[in-house]
């Protein structure tokens, strides 16, 4: 199965929508719930990062029967440096981020700890490609 | 703890209710969803002060069925949608952070971390 979504950057009142539909999609496919919540999250800290960093991004999404894979591709600044942002509390969000709840330096390490595998590229000046694996087992 | 035990404990109001009801046995406070993110347990309550959609999202995408609202902070009808698409209930009580997370520690609340 796939699915295909449209983030846009900035939009806060919408940040989530994406990881919303895929959670209720997992729902419907029964899978474990301890499992969709792991992926919820990564999605939804994946999410808010586009929202609060790039200009736009697209969600997809392929479902098999064993795995959910997930690239989050943005148009944005990129990171110069993906070690320093895989550290823990390394941010350079806005303090409007901020006041959202956000930006504290722990989305890139949150989604490590959720997925599978996690795979992160980016070109600075154009943007950043996120790519997680879930095992559904 | 269910809903109507914790809102005479804080004094609060059920904006909207869980369908199906849950016992709650323990409690994280932060205004950080960052942090709301990053732990979680089976029949918790978020106790905040940010009363945005980012909140009752964050609650639905961590599988959060009951955040409190402190100090009275009021609720958007579509914070009101979110929460009632995925049996997600809102409490508010004009007590601060601080107290509500006090009194429901001192009638047994475990605390997430």
């Amino acid at each position: 199965m796939k699915m295909q979504f449209d983030i846009a950057g900035g939009d806060f009142s919408a940040a989530g929508g994406a990881s919303s539909e895929v959670k209720k999609t997992l729902k419907q496919l029964n899978i474990p719930p301890a499992t969709i919540r792991r992926i919820a999250v990564a999605l939804y800290e994946a999410e808010v990062n586009v929202v609060a960093h790039a200009y736009s991004g697209v969600m997809s999404v392929e479902i098999s029967p064993t795995n959910i894979w997930v690239q989050i591709a943005d148009k944005g600044p990129g990171i110069p440096n993906i070690d320093k942002a895989m550290e823990e509390g390394f941010s350079t969000a806005s303090d409007h981020v901020r006041q959202m709840g956000f930006g504290a330096g722990m989305g890139l390490p949150n989604i490590k700890k959720n997925t599978d595998s996690m795979e992160l590229k980016s070109v600075p000046g154009e943007g950043t490609t996120l790519e997680i694996t879930v095992n559904f087992n | 703890m269910n809903l109507d035990q914790i809102i005479e404990l804080i004094d609060g109001e059920i904006l909207i209710a869980n369908e199906n009801p849950i016992e709650y046995d323990s409690a994280f406070a932060s205004d950080l969803m960052s942090d709301v993110l990053r732990w979680h347990c089976d029949n918790m309550i978020l106790i905040t002060g940010l009363a945005t959609i980012q909140t009752i999202r964050t609650a639905e995408l961590s599988g959060i069925y009951c955040v409190i609202l402190a100090r009275g902070k009021k609720v958007s009808d579509e914070m009101l949608e979110i929460a009632g698409e995925s049996d997600i209930a809102i409490l508010t009580s004009p007590k601060s952070m601080f107290e509500i997370s006090g009194i429901l520690y001192q009638e047994g609340i475990k605390p997430l971390y």
